[in-house]
């Protein structure tokens, strides 16, 4: 499969509460709004696993939560970027030793998951869109594999 | 008549079919730009750009496309095709600008209108195949919509008709779209009558966002409440199909709209203006020219009814609940059709 130059200007994004809490997701939610106003980039917040090629996660994999994480990751058609919203669910942030966590989302995720680290506890959106343009790096270099 | 001649025709027909689809998707993906655009632009937000809905479709084009486990499969991958086929079909029938219609004499009104029911099922039908109890959900509500919205369309096309039959009397058919076409509604009803046809012009605006299942009648693809309803399962290139699907009947339902009640050509009354204006000016053969300021003034009077039909009310109004919707169609738009219908009769006999 090629991926054709204009992926890039049309993900869509589909939104997983992994277990946060619910400040990251409220900042994804800003960047629809006008100020930050992603759809500028074409990128569209999507209600279901199957339409999207970005899933964000928030927060980081709590017990209930695992299996849905997985199931939703495998959903997902190819190619897809995995973003790793917020301190707590790239490294479990202030959920540190916690015993409802399973660990953060890289430990689950499968070898072959590109992942895309935003910081910040809640991230700013500027964050989130500064870390668009570095799934657009990780699609040019997917592009250049393959040609 | 020679073989060759019947081949050529045959072949002349297949090229028109294709580029006839050709322009009704190009036109279609093109109007949904216009339409994100505006809807942005609205909500003060800078918005793609007009582009965006083929990078869309090319993106979903190249995506992986999952068939689920327990789907049915062919009906999961046939529903898109139809879904598309139909306001494809329905195109053939309409006059575009200038252009008399591709299928003229071979069907009416009333087969466009069917026509126009289709994508609907085949949505529902495809959410039902899908296995998913989401796409059930929004199966269903689909099929409810349908029910709701063919009242107030099936009003709205006899009422046009029945004037029809009165403008050319009983030997034509009133329901051929080029009848209607030609013959422009507003000049013969009167004052009366105009109200009536108004109030049904208000009929099919409102009927246009729920059979396009957009808000406020996207009940059946609701995002935030059941995960895209009948879309939930469909990647890749079936979802790219019904992508364009919608898009292409967007534009039928708005050509549809200007074959029935506006649909004047400018070409004419600029010829007459030059021909005021004849000392002046001098006298230039329009040809060409007349057509092409036909295409465009067709490619405007697409705009403004995709911008009040759909665009406007998108963004104005908030998603119904299902059963809200349906009361909204069989009642007060249902009452208002049959008052314009009233309107139409009462106007005509006095
Ligand atoms: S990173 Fe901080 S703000 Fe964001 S979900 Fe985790 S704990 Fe909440």
């Amino acid at each position: 499969m090629k991926l054709s130059k204009t992926f890039d200007k049309s993900l869509w994004v589909f939104h997983v509460n992994s277990g946060s809490c619910n400040a990251c997701d409220i900042e994804i939610v800003s960047t629809v709004t006008p100020r930050y106003d992603v759809e500028r980039f074409g990128i569209e917040l999507v209600g279901t696993p199957r339409h999207a090629d970005v899933l964000l996660f928030t927060g980081p994999v709590i017990k209930k939560t695992k299996e849905r994480v997985l199931r939703i990751y495998e959903q997902t058609p190819d190619p897809k970027v995995v973003m790793v919203i917020g301190n707590c669910a790239g490294t479990t942030g202030v959920y540190y030793d916690s015993y409802a966590i399973e660990g953060p989302i890289d430990t689950l995720l499968p070898d072959d998951a590109h992942l895309i680290y935003v910081t910040g506890c809640p991230v700013r959106p500027e964050n989130i869109i500064n870390g668009v343009k570095e799934a657009w790096l990780y699609l040019e270099k997917l592009r250049g594999d393959q040609v | 008549m020679n073989i060759e001649s019947i081949l050529e025709g045959w072949l002349l027909n297949v090229v028109f079919i294709f580029l006839i689809s050709f322009i009704g998707i190009f036109l279609g993906l093109l109007y949904k730009g216009f339409d994100r655009k505006i809807s942005a632009m609205m909500q003060s937000r800078i918005g793609p750009p007009i582009i965006q809905p083929f990078r869309d479709v090319r993106k979903l084009l190249t995506k992986e496309t999952i068939v689920p486990e327990n789907a049915i499969e062919w009906i999961f991958n046939g529903a898109p095709i139809i879904a598309l086929i139909a306001p494809l079909v329905a195109l053939m029938y309409l006059p575009i600008g200038p252009f008399s219609p591709l299928l003229e004499g071979y069907g009416d009104l009333i087969l466009v209108l069917y026509l126009l029911a289709i994508p609907a099922i085949a949505m529902a039908v495809g959410g039902f195949s899908s296995s998913s109890p989401y796409a059930t959900v929004g199966a269903q509500r689909e099929v409810v919509l349908m029910m709701s919205y063919e009242l107030p369309l099936a009003i709205s096309a006899i009422t046009v008709a029945w004037k029809m039959n009165e403008i050319v009397g009983p030997e034509t058919n009133p329901f051929s779209l080029q009848v209607i076409s030609s013959n422009p509604i507003w000049g013969h009803v009167g004052l009366i009558g105009g109200l009536g046809i108004a109030l049904i012009v208000f009929t099919l605006f409102a009927v246009l966002p729920g059979e396009l299942s957009k808000e406020p009648f996207g009940q059946a693809k609701a995002k935030t409440e059941i995960a895209d309803g009948v879309f939930v399962e469909y990647t890749g290139r079936n979802l790219g199909l019904f992508y364009i699907a919608n898009t292409v009947q967007m534009i039928v339902l708005a050509s549809l709209i200007i074959t029935l009640f506006f649909p004047y050509q400018l070409s004419n009354l600029l010829e007459r203006w030059i021909i005021l204006q004849g000392p002046i000016l001098p006298i230039v053969e329009m040809g060409v020219w007349a057509l092409l300021v036909d295409v465009v003034f067709y490619l405007f009077k697409l705009l403004l009814i995709i911008y009040f039909g759909v665009s406007l009310v998108r963004v104005a109004f908030a998603r119904f609940q299902i059963d809200k919707a349906s009361y909204f169609y069989w009642v007060p738009i249902s009452i208002i059709g049959l008052l314009g219908l009233l309107f139409v009769v009462v106007g005509a006999t006095v």
